[in-house]
């Protein structure tokens, strides 16, 4: 390896009033490589690149770039240094165009012209030289994601950046454009750009990267060179413990009466775009009926219409004996009163108040039954208890009911929202991104809790990008394609190959 | 962009942070009054000694504090709803319309006991009802709340001109009021009750209405902090997906919180006018509507920080008219300016001293590790 490397941190620590989030890091980062970072939400790994990046100070250590010490004491200083972080939440301005984007802080000028006429010619060397392609004068609110993404990484590369941090990047991402960051950072690193790439997904890790750092509770546990690892070792090393990636149960016991069904299900939204088209669905008690498809194509609409949220515009849907269609539609609440828990696919957004103690998060949606209010009045030690006990059912960190539920790391806030829904023991069970930003160690908890409800006769329908998942964990699977349900498959008889197919809208 | 710093402990940000933007106020204020060539110090004790120097000027006080509690309230239901209501002058203007109402109807039938009670009922259902239009508005027709309740302060004030002067002037009148209330629809002073128990007070406005103010405080509280109802419209001011997900009906929970805080505004009507004009008269709001926004942000949208900032806003407003009574070179506007620098630090400003606060505060070594 080259003799300096392009970063190297030496003795770094961090501490949040009594948390210490950061404890004596000390790595190297090789020029014109990609290193990664892995480690459980919560394992320090962003607040050691916020501090690399100069957005906190670290209390003690010494971070070199290029053989040289340096004190990064603001973003600015990391830029003039050649750092640029690309950020898990876009910073785009959604009514500019791509070119407008880019030159955003760093104009050149009064005038906008001269700037922005520099900026295209150097836009365009970037484009070529990285395979970058974007149309400059395209609207931001215009691209897809994985667009939008490369709009941040070109920000970054004009600024002159030479040492690239991202941060959780295939977060927002579907399979497909995640190939393709992951060609882009392929590319990068051949013109000699240095990456380090920050993730909970081994994946990840273990195609791109060529060197690997395991972050667990603040400190480095292990170094690795890619080639000489594998994603088991990893994920033992990152939890601390044996993790099993492969989920093994019992196969389902057929002949649970059909808890929810849809027919001919359809949703059309104001602009008269057809959302969901001839939706017909059946799940049955003690079954786990898998959606699968790329991300767009419905399945959040679906179970918008399935939980109450949106009304369907038509055909019919008939939960626990309920008939609901257009004309008869049943709001979240009276979903709860049948039966129905869903565990959204946002749950940040939608799934908790981020203001709220976690005790208050804890009882979203219920606030108005037994035990919780009594007598019109909420019960404040009953709500706790409740909130006390999800917490060690689920192993929710920490157990404080009393915090603010922004205080939690984000796989623990997930774990609380799942731990809500999946408590109250429902009849139907949706759940959209079971383990959409959870940690490994957790995922394999929220399946077997899955599988648990199943088993107690629970009607558990899962919507989820991820086809690991589903294959692993669905007795049925139903593919989604534009808003219509495009194939069925047992799941013994699934395989990647048919199902990515059929989710690319080619007929099975 | 600059380095994040540790955020301030609670009590920080409870206790000193509204005392250092007051004392900042303040000292602006008192460069000012130097301007003029008044001595700060001099202003200031007449200012402190007028506002709280007997008990008369206490009663004053406490009088106005009542009218800021409850249009503080007013807004701080609505703004835990997400919703920003500007309409608490109209909403007290209707709901003193609606109590004064209801009392020029029946109060030569009703006892004080069953007349009194009905007509706070009156004034509460006015305000709500002139709260629920643009309320509605939003909910079903997109207008926003904003908007509509700013213009519903003018079509209050419009409305309330045609009545008195068409409508409700007391026959033979050259001012536009009604009759004066007869017993029944007065509501008790406060001199009055105390002196009933032996306690002699001077003489002020300071009526009843306190103790609705204090029970509005505490039902509030209750309301907000205790009840599934108001946990939903806290859950949809913060998160309005996430009460969707919860299965809250938006639009009636937006009806609810703007008949709350229009109810409450109306108590206003309560205080001014079976508390003190006795009668139907023009413009009692006063602004109380307007500074009601700032008290509930001074207050943090919390009954009880509610509570002490209108207690501060009673007291400025009692010492002002003190003032300006004492010192010939300041005269009423000079006592508004005072105010209104009051409402800019503590309100507007609200975040300036902050990080001079976390920096000293890091200053101090803490057991828990260094600052940044």
């Amino acid at each position: 390896m080259s003799a300096t490397p392009a970063i190297e941190l030496s003795g770094i620590h961090k501490s949040f009033g009594n948390v210490h989030a950061v404890r004596g890091v000390s790595l190297r980062v090789e020029q014109a490589a990609v290193t990664g970072i892995v480690g459980e939400n919560g394992a320090g790994k962003s607040t050691l690149m916020s501090i690399l990046y100069g957005l906190y100070h670290a209390d003690a250590g010494e971070i070199r770039i290029g053989g040289q010490a340096v004190r990064m004491d603001s973003p600015h200083a990391a830029i003039a240094r050649g750092i640029g972080m690309v950020h898990q939440h876009f910073m785009l301005v959604d009514t500019f165009t791509v070119l407008e984007n880019v030159v955003l802080g760093a104009e050149g000028g009064a005038l906008l012209a001269g700037g922005l006429a520099t900026a295209r010619a150097e836009l365009a060397r970037l484009a070529r030289e990285y395979g970058l392609a974007v149309d400059p004068d395209a609207r931001i609110a215009d691209l897809s994601v994985g667009e939008q993404q490369r709009v941040e990484i070109l920000k970054v590369l004009y600024r002159g950046a030479r040492i690239l941090i991202l941060d959780e990047p295939s977060a927002v991402l579907t399979p497909q454009e995640t190939d393709q960051l992951f060609r882009i950072l392929g590319t990068l690193g051949e013109r000699g750009v240095t990456i380090v790439l920050i993730t909970h997904k081994l994946r990840e890790i273990m195609a791109v990267t060529d060197h690997v750092y395991v972050m667990r509770q603040g400190e480095i546990v292990a170094d690795r060179a890619t080639a000489e690892t594998s994603a088991e070792e990893l994920a033992e090393l990152m939890v601390g413990r044996k993790v099993r990636l492969q989920l093994d149960k019992a196969s389902a016991t057929a002949g649970g009466e059909v808890l929810l069904k849809a027919e001919h299900l359809g949703l059309v939204d104001r602009r008269g775009v057809r959302l969901l088209d001839d939706v017909g669905l059946e799940v049955r008690g003690g079954e786990i009926v898998g959606i699968a498809g790329v991300s767009g194509n419905g399945q959040t609409e679906l179970l918008q219409v399935l939980s109450g949220i949106r009304a369907p515009t038509g055909g019919t849907l008939t939960v626990c004996g309920r008939r609901i269609d257009a004309r008869h539609p049943c709001d979240p609440a009276e979903m709860r009163g049948l039966g129905v828990a869903h565990v959204p696919e946002d749950r940040l957004r939608q799934g908790m108040v981020a203001a709220f103690r976690a005790a208050e998060t804890s009882i979203l949606g219920y606030q108005e039954e037994p035990p919780f209010c009594r007598n019109y009045l909420l019960d404040g030690p009953a709500v706790g208890a409740h909130c006390a006990s999800l917490m060690e059912r689920f192993d929710v960190r920490p157990r404080a009911p009393a915090l603010r539920s922004s205080s939690f790391s984000g796989g623990n806030q997930q774990k609380l929202v799942l731990a809500r829904e999946m408590a109250r023991e429902p009849r139907v069970l949706l759940v959209g991104q079971p383990t959409r930003g959870v940690d490994i160690g957790a995922i394999e908890f929220i399946h077997r809790e899955l599988v648990r409800s199943r088993d107690k006769g629970c009607a558990v329908l899962v919507v989820s990008v991820e086809l690991d998942e589903i294959l692993s964990l669905a007795d049925r699977i139903l593919v989604m394609f534009a808003g219509r349900i495009v194939g069925e498959v047992a799941a013994g008889r699934a395989d990647e190959r048919t199902l990515g197919l059929m989710m690319a809208g080619a007929s099975a | 962009m600059s380095a994040p710093r540790r955020p301030l402990p609670g009590w920080a940000e409870i206790a000193v942070l509204p005392l250092v933007n007051i004392a900042l106020a303040f000292v602006t204020v008192g460069v000012i009054v130097r301007i003029i060539g008044v001595d700060p110090l001099h202003a200031l004790r007449l200012l402190v000694v007028g506002a709280l120097g007997s008990s008369e000027s206490i009663g004053y006080t406490l009088y106005y504090t009542t009218n800021f509690i409850f249009t503080g309230l007013a807004v701080a239901v609505a703004f835990h709803g997400g919703l920003f209501n500007i309409g608490g002058e109209g909403q007290a203007y209707i709901g003193g319309l609606g109590c004064g109402l209801a009392i020029l109807a029946l109060d030569r039938v009703l006892p004080a006991w069953a007349m009194i009670p009905l007509a706070i009922v009156a004034a509460a259902l006015f305000g709500a009802a002139w709260a629920a239009v643009p309320a509605w508005l939003q909910a079903w027709r997109g207008s926003h709340i904003v908007i509509t309740t700013i213009m519903f302060n003018f079509l209050a004030s419009a409305l309330m001109v045609y009545l008195m002067v068409n409508v409700l002037i007391a026959p033979g009148s050259m001012t536009p009021q009604s009759r004066p209330f007869t017993a029944a629809g007065k509501l008790p002073s406060m001199h009055e009750l105390l002196a009933g128990l032996g306690i002699q007070v001077a003489p002020s406005a300071l009526n009843l209405s306190i103790v609705l103010a204090v029970l509005c405080c505490v039902g509030v509280w209750v309301f907000l902090w205790h009840t599934p109802w108001g946990y939903a419209l806290r859950t949809m001011g913060h998160n309005p997906d996430a009460a969707i997900y919860a299965g809250t009906n938006l639009r009636n929970m937006t009806m609810l919180a703007m008949c709350l805080s229009g109810g409450l505004a109306g108590f206003v009507g309560v205080n001014e006018l079976m508390g003190v004009h006795q009668r139907i008269v023009l413009d009692f709001p006063a602004g109380y509507g307007f500074a009601g926004i700032a008290v509930a942000l001074m207050g943090r949208s919390h009954p009880l920080g509610i509570a002490l900032a209108a207690l501060l806003f009673g007291a400025l407003q009692q010492g002002g008219a003190e003032l300006a009574f004492e010192v010939p070179a300041i005269n009423r506007e000079m006592v508004v300016v005072i105010q209104g620098l009051v409402i800019l630090f503590s309100g507007a400003l609200v975040n300036l001293p902050r990080p001079w606060l976390q920096w000293l505060l890091a200053l101090v070594p803490s057991r828990k590790g260094q600052g940044p």
